[in-house]
């Protein structure tokens, strides 16, 4: 391989990439707040997507504007669906309160079938996105650069959110001990709704430019994305916003390079994701940047 | 005398954090032993260490002569150690009589063919062990409660259950880890007696975490005191009561 | 299905008679039902029979062990796949494989269908235990999500195993093995191994896990030997539902085999109960039933003041919701951890009371 190639691929890599880190922040704050796999997250990450196609195609909105409509639509649904499915099971068993979200995800996938259709949707990509520009050869869509600057401003944000500002250190102390933050007069439930609506939010972001990297939109779109997402956090140490993007980066990294590199693998792209998620929580259950929390006996 | 139980040097550490370290004691078969100690003195930890849950990160942990450290806790079960919960842990969702049947288990020596075609062979076995664990709770007084559930029981009772339960195993040396937590005196003077009784009645070694001064003075011949993880005194009860180090610890004068 | 032999506690005789009764009576309600149903119906009374063996063993797993897991579409997979090769005639692979001829060793095997049906069921189980070994340290939601990509990666291995498995195209033509017969008798047979296995020691075991393993370990319960023990029985039967649906669609491929059909089975376990055969087996029956008897939902309606030409998936729609409800309102499900006995019925009123007061006595 040429270095041509390898970086063509590295810049696809670290697109995909960067759309993985953004999806994984979403399912690390809400598992380091709630310790729940929110398996509708994936599907919240479709319903963005459908928001802004509909925002264009039906209500006939400029790009932006749907998008911005889509996001916050999106924001509001996501902190809808913790009240009415997750809410009630805070203090049930934590398998109920999974098998809810797999139950949500689930009733997402199905409306999205009789509301969307289940015949894919041709995503349109506004000019500005769809621009190829060759850089010494390597050929980039824009959106392949935007999508990590986008990535990066957000994660900046998010991580002087957390660590700098009063709804931060409630979320770390919602996220230390539930219990605990509730006596010091912190509203556990505000906290949680915040995270849900951040987690929507990059969630409908991350679809928005995943159809716009890949312009097609199915209901079940989701499911693919959102499990590698998830393995994503939990490679980078599941709670650890910089562990989502170290995950995020890696396994976007790892997924298109070893494609590039040995093509016969082509089919079992969709394993490796499976295979090192594995690999990583029998090597290091608590992912590359997480902390250990063993059960008090 | 060969010591029942020794530890040699066992230290434990969390992070960089040492929960317990150079922890020594002996225990002579027959002994009622205490531990005491202030709240996170490694009382627990230590419990811990011995009966499996955790590994130390370092020294020698011996059973009977037998090299223990590293082994699971249903090994160690298996070579005659039980124990109980200083937050109680029963079998919730399964009945008083289930939860005795499921220390019994291990030494049914039944495999998993004979068991689902219920041959006769089995189901002599298991009429055995619900005799066996009939007797145990009719010996601490729980026959009434055999098909109630467990969590559904009193919390004294719960104590008591959770005491059988780990009696059913044989055990020779039995961990108590807080058994009058929450007891008033009246039903910490029964304990007291229970404790005795079954020492007797089955042969028991006894280690015993308690706060309950009242109780640990009451039956133990012997006591360790933690503190930081570190064992500051031992003693009878009387040369306890009397070490000013563990008076410090207690009261906390610096 | 015939729930006697779910009974419980004492007054041995006249249970025994009435359970007796009772297997007489399934007995030649199943004979009725095969001799008397169109095929159409009798297709899906044979498709409550395998839901019921899938759900039961999710049961075994996530119900009475208290191990969360998501993977059993993998196991389900290996067992169809393995017996649909297995019985499959040399002339119909040749036929099957059109892209790549199937490797050598497998192109002249034909076995009967027990022995494909149980040679897969043992391929799944010793799939499940291998995987077992390696995942069963992880806890809770780690383990769901693990055994999810341990299913995900037996289907991508199926879709890429062009000479083993025929890819992607999938097997056609299977012989139509499955009969009433097949389908009921495996389905009682497994109940009754279940309620045995869950009634002994081994179950109690089981159980103790479920309810604290940190006290069964300190019981002397092997946790980790038993859990593996669990995780094994739990793919072996997955893997004979998985041979038994085979021979029911006489077509299989990969996708049918993504982790959505293990919502399908969770559904079943989770409206029935987790933790109760009884609850498992009424549920596979009237979740298979109304699957089919929503269908309606899915074409043209009319409600009267409304009128649509057909949505596709609105049954699916109706059946997720009704899965958060439950959870959500009635997490125990139909039946909770309860189970089906006489005595229980005698105690509701719904059987004259006789023989000795329950509480006492009795396996």
């Amino acid at each position: 391989m040429d270095l041509q190639t390898f970086l063509q691929q590295f810049v696809n890599a670290l697109s995909l990439g960067s759309l993985y880190a953004l999806i994984a922040i979403g399912y690390t704050m809400v598992y380091g707040i709630l310790r729940l796999i929110n398996f509708a997250h994936g599907d919240i990450f479709m319903v963005g997507g459908y928001l802004a196609f509909y925002g264009v195609t039906t209500f006939l909105m400029p790009w932006w504007l749907a998008v911005v409509v889509a996001i916050a639509l999106t924001t509001i649904f996501g902190v809808g669906l913790e009240r009415v499915a997750y809410r009630p099971l805070r203090d049930s068993p934590r398998i109920s309160i999974m098998i809810s979200a797999i139950g949500a995800s689930f009733l997402l996938e199905n409306l999205a079938i009789v509301l969307f259709d289940a015949r894919p949707k041709a995503f349109h990509v506004p000019d500005f996105f769809a621009a190829n520009f060759i850089l010494s050869g390597v050929h980039i869509a824009s959106v392949s650069l935007i999508i990590p600057v986008v990535t990066a401003v957000i994660l900046a944000v998010l991580l002087w959110m957390v660590h700098s500002t009063r709804v931060g250190m409630a979320m770390r102390a919602v996220s230390t001990d539930i219990d605990a933050a509730r006596l010091m007069a912190i509203d556990v439930d505000r906290i949680v709704s915040i995270t849900f609506a951040i987690g929507s939010a990059l969630a409908a972001v991350g679809g928005i430019m995943y159809a716009l990297k890949y312009p097609r939109l199915e209901p079940l779109m989701g499911i693919m994305p959102g499990l590698k997402c998830f393995i994503a956090a939990v490679i980078g140490g599941i709670g650890s916003i910089g562990g989502a993007v170290l995950g995020g980066l890696l396994l976007g990294i790892i997924e298109l390079m070893t494609v590039a590199f040995l093509p016969e693998l082509t089919g079992y792209k969709d394993a490796f994701a499976f295979v090192l998620l594995i690999v990583v929580l029998l090597v290091k259950p608590t992912g590359l940047l997480g902390k250990n929390q063993g059960e008090k006996v | 005398m060969d010591a029942l139980l020794r530890t040699v040097d066992v230290n434990k550490y969390f992070g960089g954090l040492a929960a317990v370290s150079a922890f020594n004691i002996d225990v002579q078969a027959g002994e009622i032993v205490g531990l005491i100690g202030p709240n996170g003195a490694g009382k627990t930890t230590s419990f811990n260490l011995i009966t499996g849950v955790y590994m130390p990160t370092s020294g020698r942990i011996q059973f009977e002569g037998k090299d223990i450290a590293g082994m699971k806790p249903h090994a160690i079960t298996r070579l005659g150690m039980a124990r109980t919960f200083q937050n109680i842990r029963l079998f919730k969702e399964m009945s008083v009589l289930d939860n005795i049947l499921v220390a019994e288990h291990m030494r049914m020596g039944t495999n998993l063919f004979e068991a689902t075609l219920r041959l006769p062979s089995y189901m002599k076995k298991e009429r055995r062990v619900h005799e066996r664990a009939r007797a145990l709770l009719d010996e601490v007084g729980l026959s009434a409660h055999e098909q109630a559930s467990a969590t559904s029981l009193p919390y004294g009772k719960q104590r008591r259950l959770e005491i059988a339960r780990a009696l059913a195993t044989e055990p020779k040396l039995l961990f108590l880890d807080e058994p009058a937590a929450g007891m008033n005196p009246q039903e910490s003077v029964e304990l007291m007696d229970f404790i005795l009784k079954i020492r007797d009645q089955f042969k028991l070694t006894i280690v015993l975490i308690e706060h309950h001064m009242q109780v640990v003075m009451g039956v133990c011949k012997r006591m360790y005191v933690l503190d930081y993880g570190v064992t500051i005194a031992q003693g009878t009860p009387e040369e306890i009561q009397k070490n000013p180090a563990v008076i410090e610890a207690y009261l906390g004068v610096g | 299905m015939n729930p006697g032999l779910i009974n419980k506690k004492p007054s041995m005789s006249r249970n025994q008679i009435l359970t007796f009764a009772a297997a007489c009576a399934g007995l030649a309600l199943l004979f009725v039902f095969d001799s008397t149903l169109d095929s159409f119906t009798l297709q899906i009374f044979k498709l409550c029979a395998i839901n019921i063996i899938l759900a039961l063993s999710l049961n075994l797993i996530n119900g009475f062990t208290g191990l969360f897991s998501l993977g059993h579409a993998g196991f389900m997979a290996v067992g169809a796949y393995t017996c649909a090769i297995l019985t499959m005639s040399p002339e119909q692979k040749e036929v099957n494989y059109v892209l790549q001829p199937i490797v050598p060793w497998l192109a002249h095997i034909q076995l009967p269908f027990l022995p494909g049906l149980l040679i897969g069921g043992l391929f799944a189980g010793f799939i499940g235990w291998l995987l077992g070994v390696i995942s069963l340290r992880l806890r809770d939601d780690y383990l769901a999500i693990a055994t999810l990509g341990f299913s995900e990666i037996i289907r991508v291995l199926l879709t890429n195993a062009q000479t083993v498995t025929n890819g992607a195209l999938g097997l056609k033509g299977l012989p139509r093995f499955t009969t009433m017969w097949w389908a009921w008798g495996s389905a009682i047979v497994i109940t009754v191994f279940l309620v045995f296995l869950i009634k002994s020691s081994y179950g109690r075991a089981f159980k103790s896990i479920r309810d604290n393993e940190i006290a069964a370990e300190s019981m002397g319960v092997d946790v980790f030997g038993m859990k593996v023990l669990s995780f094994t029985i739990s793919s072996f039967l997955a893997g004979i539902a998985g041979g038994l649906l085979a021979h029911y669609l006489t077509t299989i491929d990969p996708k049918q085999f993504i982790f959505l059909k293990t919502f399908d089975i969770l559904l079943i376990v989770v409206l029935g109960g987790v933790g109760s055969i009884t609850g498992s087996v009424i549920a596979a029956i009237a979740v298979t039933i109304s699957m089919e008897a929503l269908r309606f939902l899915d074409g043209p309606l009319d409600l009267g003041f409304v009128a649509t030409s057909g949505i596709p998936g609105l049954r699916m729609v109706f059946f997720s919701a009704l899965l958060m409800v439950v959870v959500i309102y009635r997490q125990q499900g139909l039946m909770g951890k309860a189970e089906f006995s006489w005595d229980a019925l005698a105690r509701i009123g719904l059987l004259p009371r006789r023989g000795p007061k329950p509480g006492k006595g009795g396996l």
